[in-house]
């Protein structure tokens, strides 16, 4: 697609637990660092786009209320947006919205989760229907887990090669994630130590599994018009795609996921992407658990269904592969809820901008961004590139 | 003045809200239907599917459902996990399984616990969970016409 829309600046929280900040008060850090970054002020900027998992994560009915001083909507148009774990990512396409009609061109996106507050898998756990689904929906691991039981059986691999694979995933993020300055959980491990770890819900062990994490990330979306005036080489959005799917989780394929392969063609298709192998150089896939991401590898056409496994064995996707995923460490390793989609962005960007730091990948022109959520239901796309 | 306040000072609150969902009438039929060890779905006469639980129109077409159709109670497990985490308002202490079984005469998967294996192990407890299986309904002696009217399936 044309140069209509652009990332021009970022910013990020230092992600963790943060008891030393309210929560407006960790809103407004990552605003403060977007702001710095494009050397904008409040006054710059034209709408703002927010938005975060239910309130009842944080304890409060309509986040946006409270965080209203955080975020600087003061005398200006906001908009709140949940879709659950791909809130982040709506709440990006929602400002390229309001920047692609033509009627803003700088527009304010705000991510922002604060978990240490209170139980998210209380909360997410009473999201479906309460009479015939919400008790076999025990969280969001629980739920992903049968994706991934589905997705062993349904190709007919062995769990304990899939979990080998998963574990390198693990080793893979949580080592980059040291060179990530805002990542929460850095470590250095071994497939055994993934593998010797405890089961949360099997297959899923603790380290196939995402942190409980505060943070909050902005980001600055702008028009041709202004986008070069802030940014000299601007992360330019080439393509989107988002894509539904139904509430009952038995009523859909979840491995050959709808949802997520429509979200895929069509950013692919808008982007002109042919060969992704080829024709991106880095990705920031939504992997929550590290299951998911073998299953990304097929859905995003990477290799073949049924062949994620040989894809994170040939170490195609580390940061010296042909298409690194993840180079920040991914939400397997930071994971505030209704920031990190938008992070997912935020790192996409910066990586297409030349200001990943310590993660950047090389020469990297065009970055793929995905999150998804709620009872495995949304998928969300963003590419950008110079 | 130099500050007394501790830098992570925080206040502990907990709320309660008391619900009361409204069903619809096909999912109270098909609630009255457990209460009968009878597990229905409806028929989208668009896309000719069987939906269960039973509902009034189908989320794809977007078209009311015409007709309600019995299905067996038994049918072959998709997918399942075993819960051994917990968290607040839990329905009910870990460990436990969940699973999608399609039975047979649907054509969407149902979700319910899996039982009767010990679980305290998950190596050994996965060995003994079959996907792809035969599993049944067993079906609670005193049924109230909700969705615990079926206790868990088990390998049949």
């Amino acid at each position: 697609m044309e140069k209509t829309v652009a990332v021009v600046g970022t910013g990020q929280t230092n992600h963790g637990k943060r008891f030393d900040v309210s929560w407006p008060e960790l809103v407004h850090e990552a605003v403060e660092r977007a702001l710095d970054e494009t050397n904008l002020t409040m006054q710059d900027v034209d709408a703002i786009v927010c938005g975060s998992m239910p309130g009842m994560l944080e304890g409060t009915s309509d986040p946006h209320f409270w965080l209203t001083d955080g975020i600087g909507a003061y005398g200006k148009p906001v908009m709140r947006i949940a879709t659950c774990g791909s809130t982040g990512m709506s709440v990006a396409l929602t400002a390229f919205y309001h920047v692609a009609s033509g009627l803003f061109d700088t527009v304010l996106a705000v991510g922002t989760e604060k978990q240490y507050e209170g139980s998210s898998q209380g909360v997410i756990s009473q999201m479906g229907d309460p009479h015939l689904i919400r008790p076999f929906f025990p969280g969001a691991v629980a739920g992903f887990a049968t994706q991934c039981v589905n997705y062993v059986s349904k190709y007919g691999l062995k769990m304990e090669n899939v979990a080998e694979a998963a574990a390198m995933i693990s080793v893979k993020c949580h080592s980059d994630a040291l060179d990530n300055p805002y990542a929460h959980i850095k470590a250095k491990l071994t497939v055994d130590d993934v593998l010797k770890s405890r089961v949360i819900c099997y297959p899923m062990r603790l380290w196939d599994c995402s942190p409980t994490s505060d943070g909050a990330c902005a980001v600055v979306f702008a028009s041709t018009k202004v986008a070069k005036e802030i940014a000299e080489e601007p992360a330019w959005v080439k393509g989107v795609g988002y894509a539904g799917d139904e509430q009952f989780y038995g009523d859909k394929d979840m491995v050959d996921w709808t949802a997520c392969k429509t979200a895929v063609k069509r950013a692919y298709d808008m982007a002109g992407v042919m060969n992704p192998l080829k024709d991106l150089d880095v990705a920031e896939l939504y992997n929550p658990f590290t299951y998911q991401e073998l299953l990304w590898y097929e859905l995003f056409g990477f290799c073949e269904k049924g062949r994620g496994i040989d894809v994170a064995r040939n170490g195609v996707t580390t940061r010296r592969g042909d298409l690194p995923c993840d180079p920040s460490g991914g939400n397997l390793c930071t994971h505030p809820i209704g920031a990190t989609g938008l992070i997912r962005v935020a790192e996409a960007a910066n990586q297409v901008m030349g200001r990943a730091g310590n993660h950047q990948i090389p020469d990297a022109e065009t970055a793929l961004a995905h999150a998804m959520g709620g009872l495995m239901q949304f998928n969300g796309v963003m590419i950008l590139g110079r | 003045m130099k500050s007394m306040a501790n830098p992570e000072s925080v206040l502990k609150k907990t709320i309660e809200l008391p619900y009361t969902w409204a069903m619809g009438e096909p999912t109270a039929k098909f609630l009255e239907g457990l209460r009968n060890k009878k597990i229905f779905g409806t028929k989208c006469l668009k896309c000719k599917r069987v939906l269960v639980p039973a509902r009034k129109f189908c989320p794809r077409c977007f078209v009311n459902t015409k007709e309600w159709i019995q299905v067996s109670d038994q049918g072959t497990l998709r997918t399942y996990t075993i819960v051994y985490y917990s968290y607040p308002g839990q329905v009910k202490p870990p460990p436990y399984a969940i699973g999608v079984v399609d039975l047979e005469g649907a054509d969407t998967g149902f979700s319910h616990y899996v039982g009767g294996v010990d679980l305290s192990d998950p190596a050994k407890a996965a060995g003994k969970i079959r996907v792809g299986s035969k599993y049944r309904a067993v079906w609670s002696r005193k049924r109230e016409g909700n969705i615990f009217d079926i206790e868990y399936f088990t390998l049949l």
